[in-house]
């Protein structure tokens, strides 16, 4: 009994050592979680980019927002004049939080008047802005009793002395599912167009029809296209499932451009078929086709901001992220959704996802096989 | 000007890595005639087919399918090209028609419907027309292959051991439809392991890995072999023929039945081998001619007969 065991073990073990490709993701995938999740992933972003609106400069002001510096929470990247100006930054993405020191503020502070300060977070990612928001007090709290000498200071030491008020923008009950639902149609449009798509060909190869079919008069091109076309018609009634689920289930709100909405679907599914048309180029069966959607589909998931906050990631981890379309799509679902955004918020991420894909799309071409060499 | 050739290559090669499967190989096949390619596993058929229908790019080598160039009109070949591969390669997960309709509207032909009509007629496939691919007997699926591959009214055909698997009926059934298509005006190239199946074709191409090392009539190749055989009956000829197995003299060695087939190269030699056998166990010797089978294991025991 021992013998035959080992007999099957054997076999087992030499047909692992021949199929180069799981033994390739035997390896790669450990290393590549282990890499993401230690390394990539940090629930505790920092640095996130903060306008300020001072409208009263002085020492105490000054001091608080060189502690938030300091705090490594924020960065103060843009000194703002408008309020207007701060809404506008919010909804494009480009900055995590409005800070706006009022008139007077100092004067206010030092006669025990408990002066506002209003700090404007974007919402729509929860997980990246709590941490920061959690320790906004603790930072003015500090800044101000350094700051605060001889009779003011003993106000300080008993309680608050300012009035913080923070205005969650977007996502006003912090909800992680407002954030998580819109994310989802981006990362179930990622596995399901790239798998349906890389099976589809090696299909052929597997079952010996692509040789009939390339035997025929038929252009690479006329076969992608039909073959992706179904695909997107899947991709587009995926969508609209999701999305009626994340709406009535859900009531995530949809505030934004319907057009818009669309218009960006139709283009980052189209990214996610060219690469499942590569992967099933390059892939000798269906295993293969499964096992590189895995690889491309990770990153994806974990580099993207879907789980976890984009700016919480290291460098090299934002510029992996920066090269897959569903980063930008992510942040495209999201911003139409939540934050109502249109054309023009949503355009600096259209056109980086939309150059992605038509490099995507070449390379689908270029690897296609016309022959069985 | 129709080429009188419907094939015609010159020094036609094909590497694998290392590998030269197909090896400076010149091929002529004539308009309207049958060509049997015959030659062990692994000697090239399959791989020379798909180089002439531009499934392969080859190494090396100039020549034309249908006087189209094999390396720069793949697309125009292989609209007048059927070929039939080895395995049945048509999609099990449609119907009959539904292939068949597939085939026609990518040939673009002007009334797919009628066509495909018309060949499930002629095929005997109406009855099944409606069934999965996937769900037919072997012999069914290759009768589907051949109505699909000759659907577009093709110019030449490449059958790549097109009746492996399939029972005597139906084989005979397949060659007069090919016979009947040759008649036509159609062009064949058809890989067979099965010699009587060589025996029906107008001449055939022995291919010995990558190299071609008999080409023309039945009886030609068999002359031209210079194979001399004895064939011997009797009680024990079994155990005679392990004997003779191992005679220098004697090249091939094969039981039909009852009768073992004994032949060589070397007629003399061969007839002396003989001779010492003449008188024992009571079995009879008679000069026959060799068949292509003969001819077949003798080629390919003996390194294409070129040592």
């Amino acid at each position: 009994m021992f013998r035959r065991f080992l007999a099957i073990l054997i076999k087992e073990l030499t047909q692992l050592r021949r199929d180069k490709s799981t033994f390739a993701m035997v390896l790669a995938i450990p290393v590549m979680q282990v890499f993401l999740f230690t390394y990539a992933i940090n629930n505790d972003p920092k640095h996130l980019p903060t306008a300020v609106l001072i409208r009263d400069n002085s020492i105490v002001v000054r001091d608080l927002t060189a502690a938030m510096t300091n705090s490594e929470y924020f960065d103060l990247t843009t000194r703002i004049s408008t309020d207007a100006e701060g809404d506008e930054l919010l909804q494009k993405g480009e900055v995590y939080f409005v800070l706006t020191i009022p008139e007077n503020f100092t004067r206010d502070l030092l006669s025990g008047r408990k002066p506002a300060l209003l700090l404007q977070a974007d919402a729509s990612d929860p997980s990246a802005t709590a941490n920061s928001i959690g320790a906004m007090s603790e930072v003015i709290l500090r800044s101000i009793r350094r700051d605060l000498t001889g009779s003011v200071r003993s106000m300080v030491n008993t309680e608050m002395p300012i009035d913080l008020r923070i205005q969650r923008c977007y996502n006003p009950e912090a909800m992680i599912r407002y954030n998580i639902v819109p994310g989802l149609i981006a990362v179930l449009l990622t596995l399901m167009g790239i798998m349906m798509t890389a099976l589809s060909l090696t299909r052929e190869n597997e079952r010996g029809t692509m040789e009939t079919m390339l035997s025929m008069p038929v252009r690479p091109l006329e076969i992608m296209a039909g073959k992706i076309v179904p695909n997107l018609i899947v991709g587009l009634i995926q969508a609209a499932f999701i999305l009626i689920m994340a709406i009535f289930f859900f009531k995530v709100p949809f505030l934004g451009s319907w057009w818009v909405f669309v218009l960006s679907i139709i283009l980052f599914i189209t990214g996610n078929l060219a690469i499942g048309y590569t992967i099933s180029s390059l892939a000798k069966n269906q295993l293969q086709a499964l096992q590189m959607t895995i690889l491309v589909f990770m990153p994806s998931l974990l580099l993207s901001g879907f789980i976890y906050p984009f700016v919480g990631m290291p460098g090299w981890a934002q510029a992996i992220g920066n090269c897959i379309p569903v980063t930008y799509f992510m942040r495209i679902v999201r911003g139409i959704m939540l934050k109502g955004n249109g054309l023009a918020e949503c355009w600096p991420h259209i056109w980086p996802m939309g150059i992605i894909i038509l490099i995507l799309s070449i390379i689908a071409v270029k690897v296609y096989k016309k022959t069985l060499d | 000007m129709t080429p009188t050739y419907a094939i015609e290559v010159s020094n036609l090669s094909k590497r694998f890595g290392n590998n030269t499967v197909v090896d400076n190989v010149n091929l002529r096949v004539p308009q309207g005639k049958i060509y049997g390619f015959l030659g062990p596993n692994g000697s090239g058929k399959t791989t020379t087919i798909r180089l002439l229908c531009g499934l392969l790019t080859p190494d090396g080598g100039t020549g034309t399918c249908l006087g189209y160039d094999i390396r720069k009109e793949s697309n125009k070949i292989k609209q007048q090209v059927g070929y039939m591969t080895q395995r049945f390669s048509y999609w099990e997960d449609l119907t009959v028609r539904e292939n068949l309709m597939f085939v026609a509207n990518v040939f673009g032909l002007a009334q797919p419907c009628d066509s495909v009509e018309a060949m499930l007629r002629r095929f005997g496939l109406l009855s099944r027309s409606e069934q999965l691919a996937g769900t037919l007997s072997g012999g069914w699926k290759q009768r589907l292959s051949l109505a699909a591959c000759i659907l577009h009214s093709p110019k030449l055909l490449l059958l790549d051991e097109p009746t492996a698997g399939v029972d005597p009926q139906a084989r005979r059934d397949f060659w007069d439809e090919i016979h009947q298509l040759a008649r036509d005006g159609l062009t064949v190239l058809v890989s067979t392991h099965y010699m009587d199946e060589a025996e029906r074709c107008h001449a055939i191409i022995y291919l010995y890995y990558g190299h071609i090392i008999a080409e023309g009539s039945v009886s030609e190749v068999i002359a031209n072999s210079g194979l001399q055989t004895w064939s011997a009956t009797g009680a024990d000829v079994i155990g005679v023929m392990n004997e003779l197995k191992s005679s220098p003299a004697v090249a091939t060695v094969a039981p039909f039945g009852n009768v073992v087939h004994v032949s060589g190269v070397d007629g003399q030699a061969l007839e002396q081998v003989i001779e010492s056998y003449r008188e024992r166990r009571g079995i009879q010797w008679s000069r026959t001619s060799p068949s292509l089978e003969d001819v077949f294991i003798y080629y390919m025991h003996n390194n294409g007969g070129r040592d």
